[in-house]
């Protein structure tokens, strides 16, 4: 057998893999911490909003300087009619979301684009036209959420099934669905066209207001 | 050794025996697989098939997951095959090795079984404890996933320590620091945050880390001493090659990451990072084609084992189209916009991982055929190799026509739900509705029929194959110079 040409030689590549893996690796840490920051709900960056969003309204809006729709955040318009503390409003999303996860649907949904295909992207759900309007809108998500199987929105006879949804579950899924509409997705979905909820007239703050809650959550 | 032809566990060494257990298990968990996927497949047409009964989402979880589990067992039975032989020396734990394979076995079907009977908690953490934590591919309820983590830690332990006490070949080093980070790399997926752009952040760190740097190397690492075994390829040229392979594919698989950091929440330079870094994924891949291809044209395609080099070579092509080309296809952000979580990405994640992972367990299961049978010939011409031929013929044609399918079906929903609809309700459902994407269903179930006849005829393969032969192996010398 020949000499071995220098750059077929086992050693150099064992130490070539040994270094591009070493210095990926930590490009990687690096680029996660500072990831890592901007996702944080109530990040400095506002890229995910802190929970108490769902407080106000949220409207998804082309911006021209970045050439996309982003998520932008409106006056103050509870949820269930309710201004919730940054605490109550992430026990509330945190319910919902555990309630996303423990009814599986994601493998039947896509959330921010990921699982299953079967069924519509909920990432923009919130703002789905066909809630028909912004006052119904609540009622109608729980209503939904509880008793799907005869709503049917399709020809092809596709149902979402009743998954046991409480009214206590249906009512934090729908704010985990609010809280995850305020969410910068980078124009994902592209050219989504949300409910108008320009001209309703502000919803009225019917309990007690909670003192952090008054304005916009801290962030833009 | 007993005679030729015939079944016996004489035939084998410590970690083969354990492997072949492993085997069995992965070989049943693929058939389970496959039957879960045509139920949820016949949904996307007949919506009322089973529902209520076995919905969609149960037959999807109990479908992606039986493809998680078996994929893993056939790796770690892989490994074990070629433990001993690699060492030059037994496997340290073997006692142990085998109560983790029965622990783990057993937790597979309790897990399985829940899925089936009790599908969905209430919207409490202790559902996420007991049931299953409804995270694509890593449902697996948290106690599992605890016990996930020790299986995987003691198979890992055997591994090391028994390469330390034998042999420690390159094979060895570079597959026992791959198995690291694979395990650890799941820790990455087990905690709960209601912050569902965190939750993907780090969920994408088990996927996308798993099959596109540490799975990618771990088969790499078997294709070389597959290579090695079925046609005596020279071992300095093998383990060069893996360590182009690893370069290649660490650097960048790693950074490549960031094409699932586009659309949930992370910041807009994962654009850029993700779209370049994961555009040169292909290339490691167009690597272990040329490998592969050569040192089987090199060798004039004589080998010992044909059934397992065709599914090696098979190996090469599957996961250069299935995930070089087909993610390729989709993995720049201008792009994914509008192929993200559509037909798309279902097309190419079938390909890739029939392509990538499939291919060479099957490889494995005709190594260890032969060899479980007193290491009968097993060349072109072996008695009934009709079936061999056959079930490949058919697993690769409905996988690719399957595949073909979904991305007509995909090429439609991008257009039509993305691109002029907007993606919402309405939306979503004009597409599913258009006739071009039913009949892409249509025809993933022709496919499906396709692959499922395959997998019987596999199935029915791997029992019988060498069964009535006589001859012994054709031996292949190590490449002598
Ligand atoms: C077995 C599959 C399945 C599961 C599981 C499932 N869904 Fe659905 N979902 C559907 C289908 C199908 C539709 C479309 C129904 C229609 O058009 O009538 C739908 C529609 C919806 C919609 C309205 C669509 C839109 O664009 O706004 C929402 C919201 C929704 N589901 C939320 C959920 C939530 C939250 C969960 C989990 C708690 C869930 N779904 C679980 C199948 C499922
Ligand atoms: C063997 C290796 C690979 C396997 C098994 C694999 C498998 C998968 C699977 C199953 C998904 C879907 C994940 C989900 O459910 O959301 C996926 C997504 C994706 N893959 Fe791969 N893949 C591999 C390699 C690659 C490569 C090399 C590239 C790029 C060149 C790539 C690009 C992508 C992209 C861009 C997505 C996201 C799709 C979307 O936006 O919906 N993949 N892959
Ligand atoms: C009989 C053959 C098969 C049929 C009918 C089938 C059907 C399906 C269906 C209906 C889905 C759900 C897709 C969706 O969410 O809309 C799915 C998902 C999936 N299947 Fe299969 N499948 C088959 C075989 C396989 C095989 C052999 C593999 C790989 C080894 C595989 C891997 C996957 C993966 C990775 C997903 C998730 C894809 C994603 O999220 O993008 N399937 N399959
Ligand atoms: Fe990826």
């Amino acid at each position: 057998m020949s000499q071995t040409a220098w750059w077929a030689s086992e050693s150099l590549w064992r130490k070539s893999a040994i270094w591009v893996t070493g210095v990926s690796f930590i490009f990687l840490i690096f680029l996660t911490f500072d990831t890592v920051d901007h996702i944080t709900a109530g990040s400095k960056s506002g890229r995910v909003k802190a929970y108490s969003v769902i407080n106000n309204r949220i409207d998804y809006v082309f911006d021209a300087k970045r050439n996309m729709q982003v998520p932008v955040i409106g006056p103050v318009e509870p949820l269930f009619g309710k201004v919730l503390t940054e605490e109550e409003a992430e026990a509330l999303v945190s319910k919902g979301k555990l309630t996303t996860q423990s009814k599986n649907c994601m493998n039947c949904h896509t959330l921010l684009g990921n699982g299953s295909y079967y069924a519509p992207d909920l990432t923009k759900s919130w703002l789905d036209q066909s809630w028909g309007s912004k006052e119904t809108r609540e009622k109608s998500m729980v209503e939904f959420l509880m008793d799907p199987t005869d709503k049917l929105h399709n020809s092809l006879g596709r149902k979402m099934p009743n998954l046991g949804i409480t009214e206590e579950e249906a009512k934090a899924t729908v704010a985990f669905l609010k809280w995850m509409s305020s969410i910068d997705t980078n124009g994902f979905p592209a050219n989504f066209k949300p409910l108008d909820q320009s001209d309703a007239p502000v919803a009225t703050v019917t309990a007690e207001p909670a003192p952090k809650a008054s304005a916009a959550p801290a962030q833009q | 050794m007993s005679a030729l032809g015939i079944i016996s566990n004489a035939n084998l060494n410590g970690g083969q025996k354990l492997a072949v257990k492993y085997f069995t298990v992965s070989l049943a968990l693929f058939g389970a697989q496959v039957l879960f996927g045509l139920l949820a497949g016949i949904q996307y047409l007949n919506p009322d098939f089973l529902f209520g009964i076995l919905d969609f989402s149960v037959n999807r979880m109990v479908h992606i997951n039986a493809m998680v589990v078996w994929l893993l067992f056939g790796f770690i039975g892989s490994v074990y095959w070629l433990l001993e032989d690699e060492s030059g020396t037994p496997v340290v734990g073997l006692g142990l090795g085998n109560l983790n394979f029965w622990i783990f076995t057993l937790a597979v079907v309790v897990v399985v079984l829940v899925y089936l009977l009790i599908q969905v908690g209430p919207g409490e953490l202790k559902s996420i404890w007991l049931i299953n934590e409804g995270r694509e591919y890593i449902e697996a309820p948290r106690w599992a996933d605890i016990g996930i983590v020790v299986c995987v830690l003691i198979f890992f332990f055997n591994v090391a320590a028994t390469f330390m006490k034998g042999r420690f070949t390159g094979i060895a080093g570079v597959l026992v620091l791959d198995l690291v980070a694979l395990a650890g790399l799941y820790l990455a997926g087990m905690w709960y945050t209601p912050n569902i752009s965190m939750d993907q952040h780090w969920w994408w760190w088990v996927i996308h880390l798993w099959v596109e740097a540490t799975w990618e190397v771990l088969v790499g690492c078997l294709m070389a001493y597959g290579l090695i075994k079925t046609m005596g390829v020279r071992r300095k040229i093998v383990e060069t090659w893996l360590y182009i392979e690893v370069a290649l594919m660490f650097g960048s698989g790693i950074l490549g990451l960031g094409h699932h950091y586009f659309w949930i929440g992370t910041p807009e330079y994962w654009l850029t990072i993700g779209g370049f870094f994961s555009a040169l994924e292909p290339i490691p891949l167009v690597a272990m084609v040329v490998h592969a291809v050569f040192d089987a044209g090199y060798h004039k395609l004589k080998s010992s084992n044909t059934p397992a080099l065709a599914w090696i070579i098979g190996q090469a092509f599957g996961n250069f189209f299935g995930a070089g080309v087909w993610g390729f296809m989709h993995t720049l952000p201008q792009i994914n916009l509008y192929t993200h979580g559509t037909q798309w990405t279902a097309s190419h994640g079938h390909l890739a991982f029939f392509g990538a992972y499939v291919t060479m367990i099957l490889a494995f299961f005709y190594l260890a055929i032969q060899k479980w049978r007193g290491n009968v010939w097993m060349g072109s011409n072996l008695v009934g190799s009709w079936k061999w031929k056959w079930s490949m013929f058919l697993l690769w044609t409905g996988m690719i026509a399957m595949t073909m399918a979904l991305l007509i079906s995909g090429y439609e929903q991008s257009q039509i739900e993305r691109a002029i609809g907007g993606s919402d309700w309405v939306a979503y459902f004009a597409a599913q509705e258009h006739p071009w994407f039913v009949q892409g269903m249509v025809w993933r179930m022709i496919g499906g029929w396709t692959f499922a006849a395959g997998f019987v005829l596999l199935a029915w393969d791997l029992m019988t194959i060498g069964k009535r032969e006589t001859r012994p192996a054709l031996v292949v010398d190590a490449e002598s110079h």
